[in-house]
């Protein structure tokens, strides 16, 4: 494989690194050797640490219709724009409200935590608008804030949301360590529609799996229909209200 | 171009191209209902493609045995011609994006228009697409000459570039599609993934294989920052694409990592993304065409090699200073700044060492503008390290950070040095590659040259503007201690320098496209001078021409 | 693993293997035996010798 030299190396004294030459894969070696260090000592310890993740007993995990909308969210890549990371800065805990604790992100597989503010932060967005808010805005805008520059979603209201690969959404987050149990995911395309249908025999049963608190009703405003709205408007009203944590967190603070 | 592969080379090409044909057709037929059967139809339309280009030549003689003499470029000359054609698009999507953010209704209320999804078409189209290309192409180029051997085979140059074309197109369609990873700079789903791992390989081992026939005992100094470049983006791609996917026949998967740790692997790999493949590769650029055009040596071999360490070393521990004051724990944060700090004296050392090789040669930048665009690189190349080691510093950081001035600093480097070494390697290369003289026109780079640094200047100094006034905003309290001003007024203050940046980008697009018309140009007149040869000679004369004049 | 142990290792080993990989790249680019290899590197991109060696 490796051919005769012209000239002798002249550095043979220096034999170590002659080799390291001359077998390039040496030099290949060192090289994955000496990039690796820094990727292992900052990443691995993120695992085994303790202290790296809060407990939050009263975290829970995304019901089937807010999966979906989180997966729209990144279909459309909303994450160019907006942040869901609250830095601990005066200004930003005054403006958007507690900063983001590690745990509150425990279950988003991928992370969604943004590198940019086009738009405001939507950490804790959940609960801040009217469902009939997010829907004008989404479907323009500019019909309920005349200077934003978000494009318009109006199509999220015309179209079906598609739930039969739900319960195979729903197993493959289980795979990468989301805790959902047999029946969630035997459910999930039935609670994703029961989500929108208050009273429902259905929402029962979705009230059992996920906690008395999940936010049941017609997210689009049109009850009976299951659309991409529904599905992105229950995401955004569920952001920040996982656990109250941080909110408990602050008060700690406070006091 | 299929002249030059031996019988068994095509048939080695035909039996890829089935292969790979076979593969669209299955994920063609497993994701039928969804966005993953129409990437295996792109595949199979792909594969279909270069396999008619092969048949076409199949029954072409056999190539002459001289061949072997002479270092094969034609993956090279496709690969410029591929690098020309994403960049006038990657840079056209670019300033589409840019305008969206003033006229928002540009989407044409459509999913696949809208900024979200195409503002990756633009980073993947430019990074990858014109990057990507630029470097395989150079790379090739180079470790021929540095090592003075032959590519070590004909087939997988070939299959190294187009499959890494077509991961780069199912990349881009599939976001305007909506398929995405959402992780910035890895947006690609799981089977684009896997592919890029296949070409990345073969990439790898090819690189070798032709490190391994060269003369010299001692490898140059530039084929170690490609060699760098091949391998640690391996090893980020395949690190941060670790993912599982809904099921094989559909598109989406879910990172193995969540939260605070897929938040750090994120950007362990987008900085080195940064540092590996838009630093490494293309200081190995540098390190080649810089020297070759100047026509001086490189001032200090020495230094080149202290700074190789430095940066293979630095870069990695830098990423956690993308989170800065977030929920990662505060000790790597700490590390992260401490490490970006000391990786500005590497890359001060690379900088300086380029801009020192020119003096004596002043007035060949003067004169060339081939030339001035490697300087200019060099010289924002210092510039941007030096602002991306103030920008980890954590108080600095907190007004930066989410703002535009994030964007300006990566346009510093993307179009300030990225961009411009890659125009300068390729108007030195173009003419060596095809044999002609010169480029067909010197003025027209001159005038690329200058859009170029207009642009890049005008795009720079909004964004920082425009950075700073929104970080500024955010953080304003009044008399009464409260925030002065609502998210929407900084919004509303950042449109000025909106229409000023999309400006800044439409003269960087103009010029690259100036640059695309000038090389075309040369290929045509160098086409036309081996037609005229040709005829005037007779066959036997013209092989021993050609193996007297190496190179095609 | 806790934090303390991390913090321990960073700072002994951490700091010898930062040395000596200083130590290493600056011994190997400042042996005087290495000189004339890096001049001729440094030489050989401008030899105009268009085609393989062999």
């Amino acid at each position: 494989m490796v051919r005769r030299p012209r000239c002798r190396g002249n550095s043979i004294v220096f034999g170590f690194h002659y080799r390291l030459e001359r077998k390039s894969i040496w030099f290949v070696v060192a090289i994955v050797f000496v990039a690796s260090i820094g990727g292992l000592v900052e990443i691995a310890p993120l695992f085994t640490i303790d202290q790296t993740v809060e407990k939050a007993p009263d975290m829970r995990v995304y019901t089937p219709l807010e999966l979906a909308g989180r997966d729209i969210y990144t279909r459309e890549g909303c994450y160019a724009c907006h942040s869901q990371m609250i830095r601990t800065l005066r200004d930003e805990v005054e403006r958007y409200g507690p900063y983001s604790l590690a745990v509150e992100s425990q279950y988003d597989h991928p992370m969604l935590w943004g590198s940019k503010r086009t738009g405001p932060d939507l950490a804790r967005i959940g609960g801040k608008y009217s469902d009939e808010w997010h829907v004008a805005h989404l479907d323009n805008p500019r019909h309920v804030v005349a200077k934003s520059i978000m494009p318009a979603y109006g199509w999220l209201k015309r179209t079906p949301l598609r739930t039969e690969d739900l319960g195979r959404r729903l197993r493959a987050q289980r795979k990468v360590g989301v805790p959902y149990t047999d029946a969630m995911i035997a459910q999930a395309a039935a609670d994703a529609l029961a989500q929108t249908e208050p009273d429902s025999p259905g929402a029962e049963g979705l009230l059992q799996r996920y906690g008395e608190a999940t936010q049941v009703r017609a997210f689009d405003g049109i009850p009976g229909t299951l659309t991409e709205m529904d599905a992105l408007v229950a995401y955004l009203q569920i952001l920040g209200r996982l656990t109250d944590l941080a909110h408990q967190v602050e008060a700690g603070t406070r006091q | 171009m299929i002249a030059q592969l031996t019988s068994s080379e095509r048939q080695t090409a035909l039996l890829l191209c089935a292969a790979t044909m076979a593969l669209g057709l299955v994920m063609l037929i497993a994701g039928l209902d969804n966005p993953f059967g129409i990437h295996g139809a792109l595949v199979m339309a792909c594969a279909f493609a270069v396999m008619l280009v092969v048949i076409a030549g199949y029954f072409a003689p056999e190539p002459s045995p001289t061949r072997l003499r002479q270092y094969y470029d034609d993956p090279s000359k496709v690969g410029v011609v591929l690098a020309m054609a994403w960049v006038v698009f990657g840079l056209f999507v670019g300033d589409w994006v840019a305008w969206l953010l003033v006229y928002p209704d540009l989407t044409f209320d459509a999913g696949w228009a809208s900024f979200g999804r195409i503002r990756p078409v633009h980073t993947t189209s430019v990074i990858f697409g014109f990057g990507g290309n630029a470097l395989i192409a150079t790379s090739f180029y180079v470790v021929q000459r540095t090592c003075s051997a032959r590519l070590a085979d004909q087939v997988s140059p070939w299959f190294v570039l187009l499959g890494y074309n077509l991961f780069c197109l199912v990349a881009i369609t599939g976001y305007m599609m909506g398929v995405t990873q959402s992780k910035e700079y890895a947006e690609p789903e799981w089977y684009a993934d896997i592919w890029l791992v296949i070409v990345w390989v073969t990439y790898f081992v090819l690189y070798m294989r032709t490190l391994a026939r060269r003369r010299e005992p001692h490898i140059y100094v530039a084929n170690w920052y490609y060699l760098a470049f091949i391998l640690v983006v391996a090893v980020l791609h395949i690190v941060n694409g670790l993912a599982v996917p809904v099921s094989f026949g559909e598109a989406r998967s879910y990172s193995a990592f969540s939260g605070v740790q897929d938040a750090m692997v994120q950007w362990w790999y987008g900085h080195n993304a940064v540092a590996f493949f838009l630093t490494s590769g293309f200081l190995g650029m540098l390190y080649y065409f810089l020297p070759k055009r100047a026509g001086r040596p490189i001032f200090s071999y020495r230094l080149s090699i202290i700074s190789f360490w430095g940066i293979t070393f630095f870069y990695m521990w830098a990423g956690s200073h993308h989170l800065h004051y977030t929920a990662l724990p505060q000790w790597v944060q700490t590390l992260g700044m401490t490490f970006s700090l000391m990786l500005l004296v590497p890359s001060w050392a690379s900088a300086g060492n380029a801009l020192a090789t020119l003096n004596g040669a002043w007035n060949k930048v003067r004169d060339d503008a081939t030339l001035r665009f490697m300087m200019v690189a060099a010289v924002y190349y210092g510039i941007t390290t030096f602002e991306g080691s103030f920008m980890a510093i954590r108080p600095v950081n907190s007004l930066s950070h989410y703002t535009d001035w994030t964007i300006g600093h990566v346009h510093a480097g993307a179009l300030g040095w990225v961009a411009m070494i890659s125009f300068g390697s390729i108007y030195a290369m173009v003419p060596w590659l095809w044999r002609s003289q010169a480029m067909y026109s010197a003025r027209l780079v001159e005038v690329h040259f200058w859009l170029a640094v207009a642009g890049t200047i005008i795009y720079v100094m909004a964004m920082w503007n425009s950075g700073v006034v929104q970080g500024l905003m955010w953080r304003t309290y009044n008399e009464s201690n409260t925030l002065a001003f609502s998210f929407l007024d900084s919004m509303v203050a950042m449109r000025p320098y909106y229409i000023a940046r999309a400006v800044g980008g439409l003269l960087f697009l103009i010029g690259a496209a100036v640059g695309s018309y000038n090389i075309w140009k040369t290929l045509q007149m160098a086409a036309q001078s081996r037609y005229r040869t040709q005829a005037d000679q007779p066959e036997a004369e013209l092989d021993g021409a050609a193996a007297a004049l190496p190179g095609e | 693993m806790t934090h303390d142990l991390l913090v321990w290792f960073a700072k002994s080993y951490g700091l010898f293997y930062l040395i000596g990989m200083s130590v290493a790249v600056l011994a190997y680019v400042l042996w005087p035996a290495n000189k004339k290899t890096f001049d001729d590197a440094a030489g050989s991109v401008l030899h105009e010798e268009d085609k393989p060696w062999r």
